[in-house]
């Protein structure tokens, strides 16, 4: 059967794997929207922690001996623990300032952190590869899926959802959206609103590390990989609607479909679309998806 | 030298006084410091040009070797290079990056000063925008597709698809690749051209070509690019059937993605360090220098190349006629026949471009592999005469037919 | 963005009152003194380095006009910078205009672009605005890559200075430098001028209180636009001009780099200020030339500065040398 003169099956192939490119987009817009929706930080930064968490994955296995498994476990703690101390030092001293300074001081560190890295391990990029018990791939008759990319939406799902619900159903949660609406009065109900804040950050910050160890059996790790991602991630995040965790994940898997589809009819404009349909949104919608105004 | 070129607002130009007479050849290696194509230029290009000049000996000149980064960005080298050539800099060396080495091309003309490429792919240099200030040394776009595409086909793989980035340069090593797969008997079954550069992920475009049933998979795209489709097209097995012609890939990038990814891939280079005698020679007094000890890669064998055999026409015009007109030094470069250790014998044509032949490599397995940065097999030669653009079809206006 | 230099604390002060043209008695001295730095510094500095440092300054000073005067900040600059650039670099080379109309077609290419941008960018303030303004520019990006007449990668080379007026030649580097100057100092006056307009008063109450605004009767979007559309042009125009010194229009002029360093210039140097643009891009520049031989730090160094400037200069050079003196510069 023929579906716009592409095989079904082939078609279906495609659908499939620009769901897997949204599961990345997902999880890379679910940080960004955790630590905008709590923090009010664009997080210009989260390329270049995504990027960060790749490289830790490399050097835990090359400098320690510690595999993939150990790796999606400590880097994303190591990344955010760097990411904690970035928001006590700096990030925390702008909270009062108008929301762009924020913007502006990550950007500087992104600049920072993808320039020590390419000082120090060069441009081309380093090795890693797909752990033992993920190899391999499925014959799908019409096409061939490696089993590591069913890993990759499967993982990604599960970190959505479980995002989700400890910001929406837990305790915790509703403690962070309460101090977002009103810090002050949070806070005089003696609960810690800094450090809430900073861990907040932490997490959304181990929440990109943790795509970038996913990212790294796939992808070429190199000191760019970050920077080419996020401005499509912003998109995502802003046709979700800002802040919106449940907005950025459905836009995220369906803009990762949709740019999936383009690169089988019109290939040429496979990054053009995610901001042409950035465009209709704002025009239909200015609120975004699921936007608060 | 006027007054207004001799104080600056910058440059690399520290300590650096404008004594006209009897001042030493400066030669300027403007290269990528801070970008993608620091690996295989960069740092190393500094080392190979200051390797040529410690091994041509002093023969009477002094010679002094300074370095820029042109960030990749044309403005910044034209800055550089325009400051420089005003300054006493006789020479440029390497420039990747093709927008950069056009606009340095056009100045080092405007300043009847020599410009020597080594890391530039466009093969404008030596075409509609040739000059005669200009030397292209290693390789071009042409070389490469014909390098690969010829003779590939010629090798068994006779039908291709393509992984096309969407701007001049890929369109250019894509028509120029299928010219030459066609002329050999093959087929080009369908191209997929994906936007630059903010692709990553290129899982589509490989099932594409897969189903497309196609011997061969021509990347006509570079550096990180490249990296991402080898690696996810072994991901997809896609390797099992097929092969994989890197366009533009280099010793470094295969060796960032390791031989467990690259094996059996097959790419065009005219320098490889281990492909003989004299390259070995020459790669072993050069490597201790080299950052991370690594031996050089082509652009900066190209560097040393073309280095070497500027000193020497320098020192056939004397130093002071040199410094005086650029364009003799050039006309001289390509009356005198290159010998290197690097590329062996070989001549500059009149539009520029430099002759050598260009090698067709397998990237070994990794059971193949004898030690350390041993990765390729040879598979074919092309000669030198053969391996370029004819003289013919550049349209140099330089050429008279 | 609030501006930085709190302008109500010196009301009432004798350096307050505008003596001449809407400049205060210290801007018009400042203005004095760039004005002999322009006539002066080609004779002792290389005029190359210094037409790029005025171009720069007149992208800055543009982009200025936005988040300084309107509080917005647009992330997206670089696509009439860099759009004005090639359209100015096409027009020379392949129409065969002469350097000032390809500028000026430069420039109305910046404001074209600018008005389709515009429109759908100020329906959102604050962050959103950014990223939209970000994300356009990104659009604007993949289409040079992809446009036949901007030569993809490569760039257009080779764009002749060609003659002002069709008579002047502007071959020599010292006589395209008192063209550029002559740009300069003319935008920087209109951008001057138009914020001491009724309309720049109109900007800065939205920038402070936009409700207000609005409730007073304003149509607050037609006067963001308007900024924007001018804002835009004005950054083709810089960018035309860039194009026409060093002939050549390449892809880095539209890469969102591009529009981080405007940022960064107007930053370091001052948001909100009349000077501080120039004194920023003056800055920038100056280092990213001398930097060249360190290779991979210069992004790094550049970063450096950001933090530094976000966290303890919010005011930049020129705001705090104006808060030292006491005068609003």
């Amino acid at each position: 059967m023929d579906l716009f003169g592409i095989p079904a099956p082939l078609l279906f192939g495609q659908v499939l794997l620009g769901l897997i490119n949204g599961a990345f987009y997902a999880l890379l817009s679910l940080g960004l929207a955790v630590i905008f929706g709590m923090l009010n930080v664009i997080n210009f930064t989260h390329g270049a922690q995504f990027m960060m968490g790749a490289f830790v994955a490399w050097m835990l296995l090359e400098w320690l001996g510690i595999g993939y498994w150990g790796a999606l476990l400590l880097a994303p703690l190591i990344v955010g623990a760097t990411g904690i101390i970035m928001e006590r030092l700096m990030i925390a001293r702008l909270y009062k300032l108008d929301h762009l300074y924020g913007l502006l001081l990550t950007f500087g560190l992104g600049l920072i952190i993808e320039g020590l890295f390419r000082n120090e391990f060069g441009s081309s990029g380093l090795p890693y590869r797909i752990p033992v018990e993920l190899q391999g791939a499925w014959d799908l008759d019409f096409m061939f899926m490696p089993v590591y990319r069913g890993w990759v939406v499967l993982v990604a799902f599960v970190m959505c959802l479980a995002t989700w619900l400890v910001i929406e159903k837990t305790k915790i949660g509703s403690y962070l959206r309460a101090a977002t609406e009103n810090p002050a009065l949070v806070q005089a109900f003696g609960i810690n609103v800094p450090r809430m804040m900073t861990l907040t950050y932490g997490a959304g910050v181990a929440l990109a590390a943790f795509a970038g160890v996913l990212a790294a059996p796939i992808y070429s790790v190199n000191p760019q990989m970050g920077s080419n991602l996020i401005i499509i991630v912003f998109a995502v995040v802003v046709i979700g609607g800002m802040g919106s965790i449940l907005g950025s994940v459905l836009t995220g898997f369906g803009l990762g479909i949709i740019e999936g589809l383009t690169k089988v009819f019109y290939p040429e404009a496979s990054s053009t679309v995610i901001f042409v349909v950035m465009a209709l949104v704002l025009l239909a919608r200015p609120a975004a998806l699921l936007g608060r105004s | 030298m006027d007054r207004r070129s001799l104080i600056i607002g910058g440059s690399a130009l520290a300590g650096f006084s404008a004594r006209a007479q009897a001042a030493p050849i400066r030669i300027g290696v403007l290269t990528d410091m801070s970008g993608p194509y620091r690996d295989p230029t960069g740092p190393g290009s500094v080392i190979c040009t200051e390797q040529a000049v410690l091994e041509f000996g002093n023969r009477g000149l002094a010679v002094e070797v300074i370095r820029a980064d042109h960030q990749n960005r044309p403005d910044v080298g034209a800055n550089i290079a325009r400051q420089w050539y005003d300054q006493g800099v006789d020479a440029i060396v390497d420039v990747p990056t093709s927008s950069v080495a056009l606009a340095v091309n056009s100045i080092a003309r405007e300043k009847n000063k020599v410009f020597l490429n080594s890391g530039a792919a466009t093969s404008d240099l030596t075409g509609a925008q040739c000059s005669p200030n200009t030397v292209h040394f290693t390789y071009d776009t042409y070389m490469l597709a014909r390098g690969t595409g010829a003779a590939l086909t010629r090798a068994g793989g006779d039908s291709w698809y393509f992984i096309t980035a969407d701007y001049a340069f890929g369109h250019a090593l894509q028509r120029d690749t299928s010219r030459f797969v066609e002329a050999g008997g093959g087929r080009v079954l369908g191209a997929a051209r994906y936007p630059f550069p903010s692709t990553t992920d290129f899982s589509s475009f490989i099932v594409q070509a897969q189903a497309s049933r196609a011997k061969v998979l021509g990347l006509a795209n570079a550096g990180t690019d490249t990296a991402n489709c080898i690696k996810q097209a072994r991901e997809f097995g896609l390797t099992r059937n097929m092969k994989i012609a890197g366009l533009l890939l280099s010793f470094m990038e295969v060796h960032s993605l390791g031989l467990e990814t690259c094996q059996g891939l097959v790419l065009s280079e005219p320098f490889y360090w281990n492909a003989n005698d004299r390259t070995r020679a020459f790669t072993q007094r050069v490597r201790p220098r080299m950052p991370a000890n690594a031996p050089p890669a082509q652009v900066q064998a190209g560097c040393y190349g073309v280095t070497l055999h500027y000193l020497k026409a320098v020192a056939e015009l004397g130093a002071a006629a040199a410094r005086a007109d650029g364009r003799a030094v050039v006309a001289k470069m390509k009356a005198m026949p290159t010998d290197d250790d690097a590329f062996g014998p070989g001549r500059i044509r009149e539009d520029g471009r430099k002759l050598h032949p260009c090698y067709l490599w397998e990237v070994k397995a990794p059971a193949q592999s004898t030690g350390a940065w041993d990765y390729y097999n040879l598979l074919a030669t092309t000669p030198a005469e053969e391996a370029f653009r004819p003289l013919a079809e550049g349209n140099c206006p330089l050429v008279r037919s | 963005m609030a501006a930085p230099a709190a302008a109500g604390a010196f009301e009432g002060i004798d350096a307050e009152r505008e003596v001449f043209w809407g400049f205060t008695r210290p801007q018009l001295l400042a203005f004095g003194l760039m004005l002999v730095f322009i006539a002066v510094a080609p004779f002792f500095l290389y005029p190359v380095f210094l037409m790029k440092v005025l171009c720069f300054a007149l992208f800055a000073c543009a982009f200025n006009l936005l988040i300084g005067y309107v509080g917005l900040l647009s992330f997206g600059h670089a696509a009439y910078f860099g759009m004005g650039g090639y359209l100015a670099g096409h027009s020379a080379k392949v129409w065969g205009f002469t350097p000032e109309v390809s500028i000026i077609i430069g420039g109305l290419a910046g404001m074209l672009l600018g008005w389709l941008i515009g429109m759908l960018a100020i329906r959102r303030q604050g962050i959103y605005f950014a990223m939209i303004t970000l994300a356009m520019a990104q659009m604007v990006y993949f289409f040079c890559v992809q446009a036949p007449f901007t030569n993809g990668e490569d760039g257009i080379q080779a764009i002749p200075r060609g003659a002002f007026l069709g008579s002047v030649s502007m071959a020599r580097d010292f006589n395209l430098y008192w063209l550029v100057a002559g740009i300069f100092v003319i935008s920087f006056l209109f951008i001057h001028r138009v914020i001491h307009s009724p309309f720049g008063q109109v900007m800065k109450a939205i920038r402070e209180n936009e409700p207000r605004a609005i409730s007073l009767g304003y149509r607050v979007d037609d006067y963001k636009l308007i900024a924007f559309v001018i804002s835009a042009g004005l950054s083709g125009v810089a960018g035309g001009t860039k194009s026409i010194v060093f002939g050549i229009a390449t892809l880095t002029d539209v890469f969102w780099t591009m529009s981080g360093e405007v940022v960064l210039m107007s930053l370091v140097g001052g948001l909100g200020t009349l000077f501080g643009p120039v004194a920023g891009a003056a800055i920038i520049i100056t280092m990213q030339n001398y930097l060249a031989e360190f290779g991979a730090w210069v992004t790094v160094i550049q970063g450096v500065i950001f933090v530094l400037c976000v966290l303890a200069f919010r005011r930049g050079v020129v705001g705090e040398i104006g808060r030292l003196l006491k005068v609003r510069l």
